[in-house]
């Protein structure tokens, strides 16, 4: 069946349905990962976001439970050039199959390449998947929507109910749920955390009363400044707790901190990027998935900016000695992508064991 | 941290002739060092002994030694250029064993000389199986259980506690020579036998079998900050057992997961930090799909062929940056040179998909084993970038060039059911082809897949294009445009839709064009995107958006050589690479459509604009339209090129240089006849006959000897000298049947010397840089032959009728560029052979050692200039006062059941460059260079033809007096003993030991002289003895003259036995 993709700017794919078919908006994003698109599909940081994989082949391993970050992709739509259609994959189950019970809208056979040098060249821009709509029925919608800045995204992929992972005997830690891939929790009770994650919303002084050992604060979608109520929360945790901030996290505790952050063009999506430990000066290659940045200029006296981007030298990374809290806007728990800062849980650990005092 | 303020001075050792298992790769990646070096500020100083290369160019290094790759040589450059450091690791394995030699011998001690990149300690770590597998076990990576072993008999306590198949590695050989897998006791034996003779060390390593396993590559990069990347995956579709040069590989892993993916990522880091390599690394991994467990197969701590592929498939120059972190910097203070803005620590992303396929020399070697395995035995291979795996795939079987444009083979068609399984089960070369075929008869992908060990998701890829076959046999001439465009996203060229709908190819493409259904060009750029990137290196698809947009400046298209094959080696790109620098001299755009991912011409950097297709006139047309050039150039590119040029300009595309009709000339025999009537130039008389009866009554007519061979060439085996009647109906009654359909050439057979003459002609002029002449006489293929420049037998009539013709020749062919001629002389009287008006193997070397710069002027006389106007005048250049001699080099040892003996048809894979100041000793250094360990005294075995006997007496009586041990098997050794010359006789195989097989194993002979009998017994028996020797890696000379120039050579030596010095110092 026919499908169209719509772009702001008024450019017109025509592709073939994938998934689910229907009308389905978002903001037009690319990730230039090549493996897990499972992994992909289900970070509930692209809620709020239509996602084109800019690697032409998807679905060729078929779908694992093992693989998802999420209980349900929050995704908005996925673009493809290639959907893998093998009816017989080895999960029994395919893209098309896979989309289909989660509710997702694509697209296929799109050149997705001709699609990310737009966003690329144009900023990252609202765009409609349509298997009803005209072209100019879907710009229309397209005028109408909101951005993604203007949505509350974290509220809708955070954990309803308070749970639990992890040995009972373990090193008990909190994770403020912002959209948290399955892999941050999975890290954690590697190490033997026992590990509580918390809904969005919840006050500081609950996480408190808790009594962990530290709190990470997880990735997530959307505008961090849409996020105030986490941001609030961070801010009373500083000094209380050890933090560890994620990708959004990382944001929150930037703007906890009293800092600012500022939407990229297009932003780091992909397994590819390269970080600078500035501390160690030393890169490593890192999964990425996110929009906005933290400004350095606003960063208050004591912050110290642990790891820049080595591509475009946006922060990547803060430590807060006073506060025993550090960040990273990159994905440590990888999924997809490179391994090779999983260390940073480590320390975290060495962080929540010593206790704000000691950092 | 910044480049080492010690080091001012490298050394670049390359890998010498190019060999199965070692092939252009490592010009490309010398190159590319040397030119990254250079930019550092450093002098390089390069040694090679392949001169048909670029990295041996003036402008490439500071300082070029055309020398063998031997200790003794390596080490007086080092004592003459005292370099501050070595770089071993862009010179293959060939480089890699020099360099720890050097290092092993002192002389790198002595002389202050760093091992650059990567230490001794890590190479050895690498390439001791023994120590590479202890490594393993300390940093806890998994490696298949195994044993080194050191004798036959400790391999057999080995199979006995772990069974068959067992998998045999030589330590330190290339291309797993004298590798295999062993099925049984007896296969053991062979295997381990002739392994243990091949290492350079007596090692062997016996494995466990991971044969099924899927096989996947990384290459990694480390700098001395220890920041390390990955910079491509590779899958290889063959599972483990079969070596990955033989493998059809894709890029990036398709069928692994991320947890699969990272985990064999970390595995290769945590590697290659053990390793402690600085620079790039190859490593090899077996993952077993079903338990998701893995192993470390083998490790390269260099760059490979592997590489190669990797920079090319992701633009990512690995070489390049290797020699840069080798002398000291790191990957985040180096930039990537494809975005310009962006440094080179990061992972490339591409968005497309890369199919790697061999090409094999089977269609030469037609009796040689085609079973694939873990010893090497393809000679090149070709790339194809697409979006979908169909169209790579697709574009892949068409670039090898080996009259199949899809996967459907006839050979292949005919096959029963059970012959078909057959060919899934054992991999050949053909095992893709038996693979669609099986898929068109009905047989399942998870029935294939079982066979094959190859994952579903291929075999379900393969019938993917299968069933779009089918799609289109029954749309038929109603072809729709939806279907149209299917197929040609997956890669289906015009000619192939036209064979299934039964439309014409031009119907098609009328239709293609009706419906706007063009090929779009996208860019390699490293990142899929991400950033902007000005790389000018595309690939072809069919999309929405093309990123080849025009440019204003006029360009020309240059058309490439495609896969090395024997034949066509790596000459043919050294020919594009200069013919690409040459027009941009000219002030052109130069683009270069190419598929070999080996090469020079496939950088990026290289052209303005580079085309990552196959050489099909379909792909070449779209590239042709996209691009609309002034001309497009053919004759650099080999036969491939030339090849194109009829249906290039039928459709109208103007031919540079010397045009097609002149082509045709030259390689229409009876248009070929006429035209030197015309110009009273002789040839050898000749014709095809058809029948027994019409070759007794030419042959009557043309008069003996006579060259007798089939029209179809099989392998050289066929074609004979015949010297009387009986002979003549022997041949024809016993080898060759001669028909309508297979007709028989039967030529006058000119005993004499061969020449060959490489000219340039601008229509008016001819300028002649040089003669070559051949040691061996008339009847072996040129390229097989030693060369020597100048000439040293001809008379001075003789030359002066070569020069007379060549320029005849060239001017009333209207050649404009490059042309080779072959001729034999026989006293004064010259003929000619063949005419080839285009660029010849010997280009290379000959403007090396000349000076002339050969395609630069062919190439600016195609575009308008004259010799005149570039300051050269006619005639032929005067002779120099060294002598330079070119060896062929064989690969005889990977190509079991492969015939030895030299023809007709070239066997080669690549030459050495000897260079001195007298023919003796240039030929020692050709001969040394070849691998042709000249032995200084020892033992010979010598089995002639008995017409070649009364010759062999009396060389094999200058080998006594040097005082070589003669052996001879009993005919020969009767022939001797009545001459006087005392032989051991040596028993044949049937007739019990000590045999000539004891000989070889004991290590007696140095050195075997074998020539081709002919008749049924004596015939096998020498083929035997020639294979055996060719197993246990002795020098066989299957030609008397060659027998007689490397007497010379030893002899000229046992007078003067102080090593050769350097040229300048001589003299």
């Amino acid at each position: 069946m026919k499908s169209i993709l719509v772009l702001e700017d008024g450019s017109v794919f025509e592709g073939k349905a994938l998934g689910l078919q229907g009308t389905t908006w978002g903001e037009l994003v690319f990730t230039t990962g090549m493996t897990g698109y499972q992994e992909t599909i289900t970070d509930p940081s692209y809620a709020g976001q239509i996602v084109v994989m800019t690697y032409p082949l998807i679905g060729n391993y078929g779908f694992f439970e093992e693989f998802t970050e999420s209980e349900k992709p929050a995704l908005r739509g996925l673009v493809v050039r290639e959907g893998w259609g093998d009816p017989k994959g080895s999960s029994g189950e395919n893209l098309d199959g896979y989309l289909k019970r989660h509710g997702i809208i694509g697209i296929d056979e799109i050149d997705t390449r001709a699609l990310a040098k737009k966003i690329r060249d144009g900023g990252v821009m609202k765009a409609v998947i349509s298997t009803e709509l005209e072209a100019e029925e879907a710009l229309k919608l397209l005028r109408e929507v909101p951005a993604l800045e203007d949505q509350e995204l974290v509220k809708a992929v955070t954990t309803k109910e308070i749970k639990t992972y992890g040995r009972e005997d373990g090193m008990p830690v909190a994770v403020l749920d912002l959209g948290a891939k399955q892999s941050i929790v999975k890290s954690l009770v590697e190490r033997c955390f026992r590990v509580t994650v918390f809904p969005a919303d919840t006050p500081a002084k609950t996480l408190v009363d808790f009594n962990p050992v530290g709190v990470v604060i997880s990735n997530g979608p959307g505008d961090p400044k849409k996020a105030d109520y986490a941001v609030k929360v961070t801010r009373e945790l500083l000094g209380k707790l050890p933090l560890f901030g994620i990708c959004l996290g990382h944001q929150i505790i930037a703007l906890a901190l009293g800092a600012n952050t500022y939407k990229l063009k297009f932003g780091h999506r992909g397994c590819n990027h390269p970080v600078k430990d500035l501390r160690k000066d030393k890169v490593y290659i890192t999964s990425q998935n996110h929009g906005f940045a933290v400004d350095p200029k606003t960063l208050p006296e004591g912050t110290e900016v642990t790891f820049v981007n080595v591509n475009d030298g946006t922060v990547e990374g803060l430590w807060i000695p006073e506060y025993g809290a550090f960040s990273v806007q990159f994905h440590p728990e990888a999924s997809p992508g490179p391994l090779d800062t999983g260390h940073l849980f480590d320390e975290f650990i060495a962080l929540a064991k010593g206790g704000i005092k000691n950092a | 941290m910044p480049k080492d303020p010690s080091i001012k001075k490298v050394m670049v050792i390359g890998s010498g002739p190019i060999v199965i298992g070692q092939a252009a790769e490592f010009d490309y990646a010398g190159t590319q060092a040397c030119i990254s070096l250079k930019e550092e500020g450093l002098e390089v100083v390069l040694i090679n002994s392949n001169p048909a290369t670029i990295m041996t160019d003036s402008e490439i290094a500071d300082r070029v030694y055309i020398e063998p790759l031997t200790l003794e040589f390596a080490e007086k450059v080092i004592r003459r250029e005292k370099p501050d450091g070595l770089l071993p690791t862009l010179g293959g394995q060939v480089g890699l064993n020099l360099a720890v030699e050097l290092a092993e011998s002192g002389v790198l001690a002595e002389e202050g000389v760093k091992l650059l990149g990567t230490p001794l300690s890590t190479i050895k770590k690498a390439e001791d199986r023994e120590m590479f597998k202890n490594l393993m076990i300390e940093i806890g990576e998994p490696v298949p259980e195994s044993k080194i072993v050191y004798s036959v008999e400790e391999a057999f306590s080995f199979a006995k506690e772990t069974g068959f198949p067992l998998i045999v590695r030589p330590s330190y050989t290339l291309g797993g020579t004298g590798g295999g897998i062993a099925y049984d006791e007896k296969d053991l034996v062979r295997i381990v036998d002739i392994g243990l003779k091949q290492s350079r060390i007596h090692q062997v390593l016996l494995e466990k079998s991971l044969l099924g396993m899927k096989e996947i590559e990384f290459e990694v990069m480390r700098d001395s900050k220890d920041q390390c990347i990955t910079v491509c995956s590779m899958e290889n579709v063959d599972p483990v057992g079969i070596h990955t040069g033989d493998s059809i590989v894709v890029a990036p892993c398709q069928t692994l997961n991320d947890k699969e993916y990272q985990m064999l990522r970390s595995a290769a880091i945590k590697i290659i930090r053990a390793l402690g390599v600085e620079g790039g690394c190859n490593i090899q991994f077996a993952l077993d799909p079903k338990t998701g467990r893995y192993y470390v197969i083998e490790v390269n701590p260099r760059v490979s062929r592997s590489s190669a592929l990797a920079s090319k498939a992701t633009g990512y120059p690995i070489a390049r940056i290797a020699a840069k972190i080798a002398v000291g910097l790191t990957l985040d203070e180096i930039k990537n040179p494809v975005t310009g803005k962006t440094t080179a620590c990061f992972e490339p992303a591409v968005d497309y998909v890369v199919v790697k396929m061999p090409r094999w020399p089977f269609d030469k070697f037609t009796e040689a084993d085609r079973t694939l395995g873990t010893q090497m035995k393809a000679t090149g291979e070709v790339m194809a970038i697409e979006r979908t795996l169909e169209g790579a795939f697709m574009k892949a079987v068409r670039s090898l060039e080996q009259g199949a444009v899809d996967i459907a083979l006839k050979e292949i068609e005919g096959l029963s059911e059970d012959e078909l399984i057959g060919k899934i089960a054992k991999a050949t070369d053909e095992r893709l082809f038996a693979i669609a075929e099986a898929l068109r008869r009905g047989i399942g992908v998870d029935e294939i897949s079982a066979l094959s060990g190859i994952d579903p998701f291929f075999v379900r890829k393969i019938e993917n294009i299968v069933k779009l076959e089918a799609e289109l046999k029954a749309e038929g001439k109603n072809l729709s445009e939806g279907l149209l465009k299917k197929a040609k996203r997956m890669g289906f060229p015009d000619v192939v839709i036209a064979k299934h709908t039964g439309l014409s190819e031009k119907e098609v493409k009328e239709l293609r064009d009706k419906f706007s259904i063009r090929p779009t060009y996208k860019i390699v750029d490293t990142c899929a995107a991400e950033f902007e990137a000005e790389t000018p290196y595309f690939y072809s698809t069919f999309e929405t958006e093309n990123e080849a947009k025009p440019e204003g400046k006029e360009s020309v298209v240059i058309l490439g050589a495609g896969p090395i094959r024997i034949g066509q080696g790596i000459e043919f790109d050294y020919c594009c690479v200069h013919a690409v620098w040459a027009t941009k001299k000219m002030g052109y755009r130069a683009i270069i459509v190419n598929n070999n991912p080996e090469t020079v011409s496939t950088d990026y950097s290289t052209a303005d604009r580079l085309y990552f297709e196959p050489l099909y006139i379909e792909d070449v047309m779209a590239v042709i339209e996209n691009e609309n050039p002034i001309g497009v150039m053919v004759q650099f590119g080999g036969q491939t090129a030339v090849n194109l040029s009829w249906e290039l300009a039928k459709r109208g595309v103007r031919i540079l240089g010397t045009q097609v009709e002149s082509i045709d000339i030259a390689e229409d025999r009876e248009k070929f006849d006429t035209f030197l009537s015309e110009l009273s130039i002789p040839r050898p008389k000749g014709c095809a006959v058809r029948s027994y009866e019409e070759a007794l009554k030419k042959a009557e007519e043309i008069g003996f000897p006579l060259l007798v061979r089939p029209s179809y060439v099989l392998g050289g085996r066929a074609m004979e000298i015949v010297y009387d009647m009986d002979e003549l109906k022997a041949y024809i009654e016993e080898a060759v049947e001669a028909s309508p359909e297979r007709p028989v050439l039967i030529d006058r057979y000119i005993c004499g010397t061969e020449v060959e003459v490489d000219a340039i002609c601008d229509g008016k002029e001819v300028l002649i840089p040089g003669i070559m002449e051949h040691i061996e006489r008339a009847g072996i293929h040129s390229g097989d032959s030693i060369a020597v420049w100048p000439p040293r037998t001809l008379s001075k009539k003789a030359k002066d009728t070569i020069v007379d013709y060549t320029v005849k020749i060239a001017l009333k062919l209207g050649v404009k560029g490059l042309l080779n001629i072959q001729f034999v002389v026989r006293g004064d009287e010259v003929y000619v052979l063949e005419v080839n008006p285009r660029s010849s193997r010997t280009v290379p070397y000959l403007s090396k050692i000349t000076g002339v710069p050969m395609v630069d002027l062919a190439v600016r006389i195609a575009l308008g200039e004259t010799l005149e106007s570039l300051g050269y005048s006619g005639g032929i250049l005067p002779e120099p006062d060294f002598v330079a001699v070119k060896a062929p080099v064989f690969s005889f040892g990977k190509l079991t059941q492969a015939e030895i003996s030299l023809g007709p048809e070239m066997k080669s894979t690549g030459e050495v460059l000897g260079i001195e100041r007298t023919f003796e000793k240039a030929l020692y250094k050709a001969f040394f260079a070849s691998g042709v360990r000249v032995p200084k005294g020892g033992a010979i075995l010598v089995t002639v033809a008995d017409r070649d006997k009364p010759e062999a007496v009396r060389l094999i009586k200058g080998f006594k007096n040097l005082g070589f041990e003669i052996y001879a098997t009993k005919g020969t050794a009767k022939a001797l003993k009545e001459a006087g010359i005392d032989a051991k006789v040596v028993n044949k195989w049937e007739e019990g030991s000590p045999n000539v097989m004891d000989l070889f194993r004991n290590g007696k002979i140095n050195l075997v002289i074998n020539t081709l009998s002919r008749g049924g017994g004596s015939r096998r028996d020498g083929f035997k003895i020639r294979r055996a020797a060719a197993d246990e890696g002795i020098p066989c000379l299957t030609s008397l003259d060659t027998a007689w120039a490397l007497y010379r050579a030893i002899e000229a030596l046992s007078i003067d036995i102080i090593p050769l010095e350097s040229i300048s110092k001589v003299g």
